[in-house]
C-alpha cells in the first residue's frame, strides 16, 4: 500500500477543463448535490479500507517567515489574487498509482451546475514514508 | 456497572488516595490503572462495593510504582496509620478536584484534557479521539499539565468560574469519536450542582441542557446545518427541556444572576415557543441587554442585534450593528440576513457569500452558500 494526497484547488494548476461560476451562482439543489457527493466520497473510500485522512481550508491566510533574533515573524498577506491556492485535501492509502489516479478521476467528477461533472484538476502526490520497502 | 457511573466514582476514588498520602499525578495514574483492570475483571467478577474495588485495585497500584522509588517500610506505616474518609469529605474531595483540574494556571485545551481525564475518568485513548489529536499528543498535553498543577495545595480554594468556563468548553465540542462531549459536560455539570448549589452553575447545567434538547433538530439526515427559525420543533427534547427550564427557575430565585443564566433564559425562551413566529423576541432582547451587561462581550452584542431584528425589525438591527467590529465571527452573516429581512437580496447574497468565505466551520460555510444561492437563484428567475 502507498498513500497519496489528492490537492484540491481553489485556484491555480492547468487551466480549467470546463469553465463553471462560483458555488453562491449555482442553484441550492445543485450546491447541496456536490456538498454531498464529497460526503459520500469520504464514507466510500472508508468503506473500501482507503481513507487517511480529509481537510478543507478557509481561502483566509498568510504566507509567515522567520525575520531574526529577537524580531516578530514576518508575514505577507493576503494571497495575491494570481497565486496557487489549496482548497483541500485527501489522503489514501491504496495498492498503486493507478488506483489513486482512479479515485482522483471519480472526486474529479463531482456534481457543478446542472448536475454536470466539473472536471477540475486534482494534484495526485505520492507520500515519501519513512519505512524502506526491503528487497532482497 | 455501565461506564458513566463507573466514571463517576472516578474523583471520589482518586480523593481517597491523595488523602491518604499519594500526590495528585500519582494517584490519578493509578485510578486510570484500576479502571482499566476493572473493564477486564468485571464482567466475569462484579464486586459487590465497585467503590471499595476500586480504591483498594488503586491504592495497590499506586503502592506497585513507589515501591520502586522509595522505602516499603516507611510507605506501609504511613497507610496504616490513615483514617477511612468519611462521606462529607468525599464531596470535598471532589469538588477540589474540579479546581485543580481547571487550575488558572493552565492553558484552557490543557485544563479541558485534565478535567476529562480526572475528573470524568475517560482515557487518553477517548480524549485523543474526541478532539481529533494523536493519542501521543494527547497523552503529552495531559502529563505536562498535571506536572503545572503538582505544586497546587490540593484543599486550596480555587475560581468557580474557570471551571465552569472549561466545561463550557467541553460542551462545545460537542460529538466526534465514540464520546459524547456535549454528553460528557452535562453528566459533569450535574455532579457539580450537586456538590456547590452556586447559581451559575445551576445556569451553565440549565444553558447545557436547553441546547441540548435542540440537539436532534439542528442536523439534517444529510448532515447539514437547521438553523433555529427552521428547526422541526417536535424533535426538540422536551424532558430535557423542562429539566432545564425547573433548574434556571430554581437558580433565578435565588436572585444572583450571571451570564450563564442569563443566557440559559434565552434559550429557555426559545424552548417555550412552539413555532418560531410565537418567539418572544422583546424578552429575549432584554436578557441580551443583561448578558451584554454582565459580560460586555462582543460575541454578545452581535447576537443581541439578531434578536433586535426580530424585535423592532431589521432597520433596527442594521442600526444596532453600527459600531461592532465587522472582524467579528458571523458578523457578516447577520449583517446579510438583515439585508435580506429588509427586502435587498443582492446585498444580502453578496454578503453570504464573504460570510461563507469566512466561515468558522465547514457546515455552517456551506450552510452560508447555500444561502447565497437561494437567493441568486431568486434574483435570476
Amino acid at each position: 500500500m502507498a498513500k497519496y494526497l489528492l490537492l484540491k484547488h481553489y485556484r491555480g494548476g492547468p487551466a480549467p477543463a470546463v469553465a463553471f461560476t462560483p458555488m453562491d451562482q449555482w442553484t441550492p439543489d445543485e450546491v447541496d448535490a456536490h456538498v454531498q457527493f464529497m460526503r459520500d466520497f469520504g464514507a466510500r473510500l472508508e468503506e473500501t479500507g482507503e481513507f487517511v485522512d480529509t481537510q478543507a481550508l478557509a481561502p483566509d491566510g498568510a504566507f509567515v517567515r522567520y525575520d531574526g533574533e529577537g524580531r516578530p515573524p514576518v508575514t505577507d498577506g493576503p494571497f495575491v489574487e494570481t497565486k496557487d491556492l489549496i482548497a483541500g485535501w485527501y489522503i489514501i492509502d491504496v495498492e498503486s498509482w493507478d488506483r489513486a489516479v482512479q479515485l482522483a478521476g471519480e472526486l474529479s467528477a463531482a456534481p457543478g451546475p446542472g448536475g454536470k461533472p466539473i472536471h477540475e484538476w486534482l494534484e495526485v502526490r505520492p507520500l515519501w514514508g519513512d519505512s524502506p520497502t526491503v528487497t532482497e | 456497572m455501565n461506564e458513566p457511573l463507573l466514571r463517576d466514582l472516578v474523583p471520589a476514588v482518586i480523593g481517597v488516595l491523595v488523602r491518604r498520602g499519594a500526590d495528585f499525578a500519582s494517584a490519578e495514574d493509578a485510578v486510570q490503572d484500576a479502571l482499566v483492570e476493572s473493564v477486564r475483571v468485571w464482567p466475569d467478577d462484579p464486586p459487590r462495593d465497585p467503590k471499595g474495588w476500586l480504591v483498594t485495585v488503586a491504592w495497590r497500584k499506586f503502592l506497585d510504582v513507589t515501591r520502586a522509588e522509595t522505602s516499603r517500610r516507611h510507605r506501609e506505616e504511613r497507610v496504616e496509620g490513615e483514617p477511612t474518609p468519611g462521606p462529607g469529605e468525599v464531596v470535598d474531595d471532589t469538588l477540589q478536584l474540579y479546581f485543580l483540574c481547571a487550575h488558572p494556571s493552565l492553558t484552557p485545551a490543557s485544563a479541558v484534557a485534565l478535567t476529562l481525564r480526572a475528573v470524568g475518568g475517560l482515557t487518553t485513548r477517548q480524549i485523543a479521539q474526541a478532539y481529533l489529536v494523536p493519542e501521543a499528543t494527547m497523552a503529552q498535553r495531559i502529563s505536562r499539565a498535571k506536572r503545572t498543577v503538582s505544586e497546587v495545595r490540593f484543599n486550596q480554594p480555587a475560581d468557580l468560574a474557570t471551571v465552569l468556563r472549561v466545561l463550557y468548553l467541553v460542551f462545545n465540542e460537542g460529538y466526534s469519536g465514540d464520546v459524547d462531549l456535549a454528553g460528557e459536560a452535562i453528566r459533569l455539570s450535574r455532579q457539580l450542582a450537586v456538590m456547590t448549589r452556586h447559581e451559575e452553575v445551576a445556569g451553565l447545567l440549565a444553558l447545557m441542557l436547553l441546547h441540548h434538547a435542540r440537539r436532534p433538530a439542528r442536523t439534517g439526515p444529510d448532515g447539514r446545518l437547521v438553523p433555529l427559525a427552521e428547526q422541526d420543533r417536535s424533535l426538540w427534547n422536551t424532558r430535557l427541556i423542562a429539566e432545564g427550564v425547573d433548574v434556571l427557575q430554581a437558580a433565578l430565585a435565588r436572585d444572583r444572576l450571571g451570564e450563564f443564566q442569563a443566557q440559559a433564559a434565552i434559550a429557555a425562551l426559545h424552548a417555550d415557543a412552539q413555532t418560531v413566529e410565537e418567539t418572544d423576541w422583546a424578552q429575549i432582547v432584554e436578557w441580551y441587554d443583561e448578558l451584554v451587561r454582565l459580560t460586555d462581550s462582543p460575541v454578545a452584542r452581535l447576537n443581541r442585534v439578531v434578536a433586535v431584528g426580530e424585535a423592532d425589525g431589521p432597520r433596527a438591527g442594521l442600526a444596532a450593528l453600527v459600531g461592532l467590529d465587522p472582524a467579528l465571527p458571523r458578523y457578516a452573516a447577520v449583517e446579510a440576513y438583515l439585508h435580506e429581512r429588509d427586502g435587498d437580496p443582492v446585498t444580502a447574497a453578496r454578503l453570504y457569500a464573504d460570510a461563507a468565505r469566512s466561515a468558522p466551520s465547514l457546515p455552517e460555510r456551506d450552510h452560508l452558500t447555500r444561502q447565497a444561492a437561494r437567493l441568486n437563484a431568486q434574483l435570476r428567475s
